[in-house]
């Protein structure tokens, strides 16, 4: 590449220097730090009484439900976000604006409000409580509420990172391939997905990590049933509740690592299939 | 352009766009995705919605007012919307910062640093709380030094503001990430070749382009700070009148069995936020260049 | 270490019952073998219904055998979370108004309160202060914590049942004091509450800010929690102050009538609040540091629990009903007295 030419899309050294220094300062006070914390008190007696409150049977029961619940969630919330973007990025129908803001209205409800909807319907003084209750059927405190309320708060996270990208990107390339006769799933496996692909990616490790990680909606939904119906960050106010700091975070910390696991295996996954972005550093 | 023998395109599709600048969309598969959607969103948000919409008027219309314009509810309706809204904006320069610097520039440690901006979505709330007290605090590793110099984070609305600038964050990062990726070089190139200086096309050319991103990621952080509950509750101090947000009035509410009420809340506190984004995401349409 | 092992032990049963539980509509009743009952408790009971589990389910005679599993918040949002359809056997919560809530909706007779000794409350409690190791700001009364300089910790009345425990002790001291009256009580607690730095929402919350956090000089808690704290953080680092007057906590217990006649576990679930009042439970709840019923033991571990002068809820405020009314509701006297500083 010529040198001539890089100076003026690139920023001046010192820039640049600058820009990363800032922003490798604000995300370690702002992130590592807390993450550093979260380590430094699970790790305070050593790693034995930490990977022992790691393996405790609660605790695999936690694991366990978390990952069954965002099993259950991601690829729904993925299914209908990919649905949305697509509706609303390449179509032009009355309404779009008010569809959008009521897609990302659920990031807007307190998980408070998030998990106590749920209560107000299916519990037993809701709407479907009693009908429900006849039939022996049990929705909150149980799998289903607690996948009810984290699909509620994960609700808009894949439709939110595709829909500015799509739009950006505009229609040209779907139109061009539908006027050469592909069907419209064809197009957006062809045309769309490999241009929308690492946002898809990036929306649903998002839409998983906070499903792992919710808190506040299914504390409501969940009746904090040891062994039952804990999910990890339900079990980790448990012990710490119970003054066991260590385990506390030491659940909190491999709960990390798992978010950290998943977004690693993105950027190896990027380097793998030889993907460069942006602009090369020569 | 002509739309005639495309496969699969339905008619009942195309009339939505015809007072558009585009003629008419040649694309398929309106009717199921557009269908999809409204069933995702209507059984997954309208329907719980719709009975958080309903609950408060058991209490009537002037029982309604009074819980949401007693004080307390009113001071913590103004500390949840406006450090809501601090923390977003002190998380625009930030997350611009963030996201350039990892999209455009190689230096050692980007992909761990990459990797680590979704941490405040994988920590759960809670866990986030404790770790910023632990920091924060007046005898933590940072709130030591702070206090030290007559700062206090913890037990505050500076706590408040941080817990927030800490949720929303990512949100600002990721919603940029892409478009920055996305965004096409020669543009850039073209205006440097014309003579402008790097300042000029980042102003003329760059910043348009990720406005609207911009604009989405100051929504998305906004929204997912105002109702934030676990992380704020272990830093705020939670006095009523000063530092108690929201989300703890509605919580207060249910302790005292009062269903209604806490629904009165949530959903002023939801309309507030409705009315918001959707003037955002108007303000938005305006942003946004139209692609021929 | 030692509580590791006893979580594990008691858990390990649950573990293997999962996947079942999961698959079922409606886990508890669904296990043929092994009936579960399920106690919606508060936050403080955690230890003493692992022991007390336990000892429950070796001594049970079956079939079927019989555990139980707890769940455990804060009182209200237990008591919330049992109305709304958890289907919890037994409550044992912070105080008698959670439960009378539960009578209202009609899944508890509204006489619970008399079908068991004592008022139904197994073990009682009282509201202590901790204190920093040699007591430095000199607290040794409640007139003590409005002194300058003293900054006092509680949880937030309003959202924890302790800490309406401390507010009504705190309340009934300065109504007792010479010259005292309801005036003098409001103007007290006014004052109290100016030396609050923190209002955490529950009472583990604010023991947490206490000893972890290094916020304020005395921490308002219940005596178990007290004793608890210090064997937990540390004896060398806290003291426990009882003041001259306390408030006797009584924190019942009932059986869900609703949800065991549709289970069909009456029989092991009143079997079990029945144990709850016999000699090896009293010794049990003595040694978490819960004040036994039983007046040889509580004589027996005098060191715990010293003898003070304490008022019941009934005398010296006309019972749950009214307390919560006149002082928590909306427009209540926390209400109108709460100042921030």
């Amino acid at each position: 590449m010529s040198v001539a030419i890089r100076p003026a899309v690139a920023e001046a050294p010192w820039v640049r220097r600058f820009v990363i220094g800032a922003a490798v300062l604000s995300l370690a006070l702002l992130l590592l730090l807390p993450l550093l914390a979260v380590f430094t008190e699970a790790l305070r007696r050593g790693l034995a009484p930490a990977l022992a409150a790691i393996v405790e049977p609660d605790a695999l029961a936690a694991v366990r439900l978390t990952l069954l619940v965002a099993a259950i969630a991601v690829p729904v919330n993925t299914l209908g976000g990919i649905a949305a973007a697509w509706a609303i990025s390449k179509f032009d129908f009355p309404g779009r604006r008010v569809l959008v803001t009521l897609i990302e209205l659920p990031f807007s409800v307190s998980p408070v409000i998030s998990g106590l909807v749920w209560v107000l319907l299916f519990g037993s003084q809701g709407w479907f409580g009693p009908w429900l209750e006849a039939r022996d059927v049990r929705i909150v405190f149980a799998l289903p509420g607690l996948v009810l309320a984290t699909l509620f708060v994960t609700f808009p996270f894949v439709a939110r990172t595709l829909l500015p990208l799509m739009q950006e990107q505009g229609r040209a390339e779907e139109e061009a391939a539908a006027t050469l006769g592909a069907s419209g799933l064809q197009t957006f496996r062809h045309v769309t997905l490999p241009n929308i692909k690492w946002a898809l990616l990036a929306g649903v490790l998002l839409c998983n990590a906070r499903a792992m990680g919710e808190f506040g909606a299914v504390a409501v939904v969940s009746g904090h049933i040891r062994g039952e119906t804990n999910t990890m960050p339900l079990h980790v106010e448990i012990l710490y509740n119970e003054y066991q700091f260590v385990g506390a975070f030491a659940v909190a910390a491999l709960l990390a690592l798992l978010a950290l696991v998943t977004l690693l295996a993105k950027g190896a996954l990027e380097w793998l299939t030889g993907r460069r972005q942006g602009v090369e550093t020569p | 352009m002509s739309t005639a023998g495309i496969a699969g395109l339905s008619p009942a599709a195309v009339p939505a766009g015809r007072r558009r600048a585009w003629p008419r969309s040649a694309l398929p598969g309106l009717r199921p995705t557009l269908g999809l959607t409204l069933l995702w969103l209507s059984l997954l948000v309208l329907l719980p919605l719709t009975g958080l919409l309903l609950r408060p008027w058991e209490i009537g219309l002037d029982g309604v007012w009074r819980v949401v314009t007693e004080p307390r509810a009113l001071a913590a309706l103004r500390l949840s919307f406006g450090a809501a809204i601090l923390a977003a904006l002190i998380d625009l320069p930030l997350g611009l910062l963030v996201a350039w610097a990892l999209v455009r520039y190689r230096f050692p440690g980007r992909r761990l640093l990459d990797a680590m901006v979704d941490l405040p979505f994988a920590l759960p709330t809670a866990v986030a709380g404790l770790a910023l007290v632990a920091l924060y605090a007046p005898n933590g590793w940072l709130g030591a030094p702070l206090s030290a110099i007559g700062v206090q984070v913890a037990y505050s609305r500076a706590g408040v503001v941080m817990a927030l600038i800490f949720v929303g964050l990512p949100f600002v990062v990721r919603t940029l990430e892409p478009v920055l990726l996305d965004l096409p070089g020669e543009a850039e190139e073209a205006a440097a070749t014309l003579g402008a200086t790097r300042l000029q096309t980042l102003r003329h050319v760059v910043l348009p382009a990720v406005a609207p991103a911009l604009l989405t990621g100051f929504s998305l952080a906004f929204a997912r700070a105002v109702g934030e509950y676990g992380s704020v509750i272990f830093i705020a101090g939670n006095t009523p009148m000063v530092s108690e947000i929201a989300p703890l009035v509605i919580v207060t509410r249910l302790e005292q069995y009062d269903y209604a009420g806490a629904a009165a809340i949530g959903l002023t506190m939801l309309a507030c936020s409705f009315l918001l984004l959707l003037l955002l995401n108007l303000f938005g349409r305006r942003l946004r260049p139209r692609t021929a | 270490m030692r509580m590791t092992r006893r979580s594990l032990l008691a858990a390990l049963p649950a573990a293997g019952s999962v996947p079942v539980a999961l698959a079922q509509p409606r886990p508890a009743a669904a296990q043929g073998a092994t009936l579960t009952l399920l106690n919606a408790s508060y936050d403080p009971t955690r230890e003493l219904y692992r022991d007390v589990s336990a000892a429950f389910a070796a001594q049970w005679q079956g079939p079927p055998a019989v555990r139980v599993n707890s769940s455990h918040g804060g009182s209200g949002a237990q008591a919330r979370a049992v109305i709304d359809g958890l289907p919890a056997d037994v409550v044992t919560l912070a105080l008698a108004y959670d439960i009378d809530a539960i009578a209202e909706r009609g899944l508890i007779a509204k006489d619970w309160q008399q079908r068991l000794p004592h008022n139904s409350t197994p073990y009682t409690s009282t509201i202590v202060f901790l204190v920093r190791k040699g007591n430095p700001k000199g607290i040794r009364d409640w007139g003590d914590l409005v002194k300058d300089g003293v900054a006092v910790v509680t949880p937030n009345p309003k959202t924890s049942g302790g800490a309406r425990w401390n507010y009504l002790a705190a309340w009934a001291w300065a109504r007792e004091q010479p010259g005292g009256s309801d005036a003098a009580a409001e103007r007290f607690i006014t004052e109290l509450f100016r030396h609050v730095p923190v209002l955490d929402t529950g009472a583990r919350g604010s023991t947490t800010s206490f000893v972890q956090r290094g916020q304020g000089d005395v921490l308002l808690a219940w005596e178990n929690e007290a004793h608890l704290a210090r064997a937990e953080f540390g004896e060398d680092r806290f003291d426990i102050v009882h003041p001259s007057l306390s408030i006797l906590a009584e924190p019942p217990v009932a059986v869900v009538d609703r949800n065991v006649d549709r289970k069909g576990s009456r029989a092991p679930a009143e079997a079990f609040l029945r144990f709850l009042f016999t000699r090896p439970v009293q010794e049990i709840a003595a040694k978490r540091f819960y004040r036994p019923r039983e007046a040889d033991l509580v004589a027996a571990n005098r060191a715990l629990f010293p003898e003070l002068r304490l008022v019941t809820i009934d005398e010296a405020f006309g019972g749950w009903a009214t307390a919560q009314r006149t002082h928590f509701g909306d427009g209540g006297s926390f209400d109108r007295l709460y100042r921030p500083r």
